[in-house]
């Protein structure tokens, strides 16, 4: 069975990379400010620093937290992400949306960095209204372009990967020196938190 | 015997792998790869996410909900896509935004069902084969003219949903460990949010490609 499972992983990996590596429409010159493809959308939300530890900070509470919520945390993120990213396609107004990313930095970091474990419920509810800031933005900044699909999953695909970055650095965290590396990465986040917040108010 | 088995999936993930790696450009249209049109509409099929990627997701959920479900939803998918190809090249077809809107819902419903590893009943899971299977080949035919490279075309399409939903399901089949479930049903969140931010291109700047 373990021999099924080790091929089945490796088979799935290898299907996921084939989806990343699809060739996109090829040009003569560089297409810039347009949602052109795959890569565009995957560059979007790993070009915002603010985006970065946001959704880091995500997978190192999950990891802190444990089972379920090490899964349930990155399940309900892209989700309500997606439903922020609705609303800012559509043109929904949602006022404030730079400082509630900044504060997600700055809630999230904190929660790592106290190591707070709230209620199931209540974790995925913060965790959700962050995503939903997050999604606004990247949904109004969303430039028209030829392939919606494949920079959607791009998109989509860069904000998971964010997670699992969080969550594999979170595995340190069975260890009690990875314990206190895990507050001292919330410490960080927290700092770049207040960092953005700061030139969100100003 | 089992070790047989895996060698020829892992040929079939490897022919698969060259199919959908070869540098073209995806376009709307059908593919032209000089190779005849059953070669032309299998590689459609390998270089369109939105055909691939539902019929992957599908053949997750079905393979994690057991074989039954994995028979039944392979049939469905297969035969309701040359049904929906055929009343495509018959003139047939819905307008693109509603087979585009179709479609964003049919991420999201595959997407959450796979994410909650919904207990759907058999029937009801071969009906959501089916309608992806009408849906997704109609989308893929629609606009082309009534001729047999194009019927062609649309038998190689077949084959390529039938080759890929089977592999999707038999990987999820003997899943046993926690972790690998999870990440599974992972891979399902991520369908339903990409319908969702379909749904708001669609508003925004009408059908996407088919």
């Amino acid at each position: 069975m373990k021999r099924n499972d080790s091929a089945s992983l490796a088979a799935a990996t290898f299907l996921a990379l084939l989806i990343a590596a699809l060739p996109a429409d090829v040009g003569a010159h560089i297409v810039k400010g347009e949602a052109i493809g795959f890569f565009s959308g995957f560059e979007h939300p790993i070009s915002g620093l603010d985006h970065v530890i946001a959704m880091v900070a995500v997978g190192l509470w999950g990891a802190q937290l444990g089972k379920p919520a090490i899964w349930l945390l990155p399940v309900t993120f892209p989700l309500v992400m997606a439903c922020g990213g609705f609303l800012g396609l559509i043109g929904f107004p949602l006022p404030g949306s730079e400082i509630g990313i900044a504060l997600s930095g700055v809630c999230l970091g904190a929660v790592v960095l106290l190591e707070l474990r709230p209620p199931l419920w209540m974790a995925g509810t913060l965790v959700g209204i962050f995503g939903l800031f997050h999604g606004y933005a990247h949904g109004a900044e969303l430039p028209p372009g030829q392939n919606a699909l494949l920079y959607s999953l791009g998109f989509v695909t860069a904000t998971g990967l964010l997670h699992a970055t969080g969550i594999t650095i979170g595995l340190i965290h069975k260890w009690q020196w990875g314990r206190l590396a895990l507050r001292g990465a919330g410490a960080f986040v927290v700092c770049g938190g207040m960092f953005f917040l700061w030139g969100a108010l100003s | 015997m089992g070790r047989a088995l895996m060698k020829l999936r892992t040929a079939l993930t490897g022919a698969i792998a060259a199919g959908i790696l070869a540098p073209t450009s995806a376009s709307a249209h059908l593919m032209a790869t000089g190779m005849g049109p059953v070669f032309d509409g299998i590689s459609h099929f390998g270089l369109s996410p939105e055909d691939f990627l539902p019929v992957i997701a599908l053949g997750f959920f079905a393979g994690l909900r057991g074989p039954a479900h994995s028979r039944a939803s392979l049939g469905a998918v297969t035969l309701f896509w040359f049904a929906g190809g055929m009343a495509a090249i018959s003139g047939l077809a819905l307008p693109d935004v509603v087979l585009s809107s179709v479609t964003a819902a049919l991420f999201m419903l595959i997407g959450i069902l796979l994410a909650a590893d919904f207990a759907l009943p058999t029937l009801l899971c071969a009906g959501l084969g089916a309608g992806l299977g009408l849906i997704r080949g109609m989308a893929d035919l629609t606009g082309v003219e009534e001729s047999v490279p194009h019927a062609l075309s649309l038998l190689g399409m077949t084959a390529g949903v039938f080759c890929v939903f089977a592999i999707a399901s038999s990987l999820t089949i003997p899943l046993k460990r926690a972790w690998m479930i999870v990440a599974t049903r992972v891979g399902g969140s991520w369908l339903a949010a990409l319908g969702l931010l379909l749904v708001g291109w669609i508003v925004r700047y009408g059908a996407f490609t088919r």
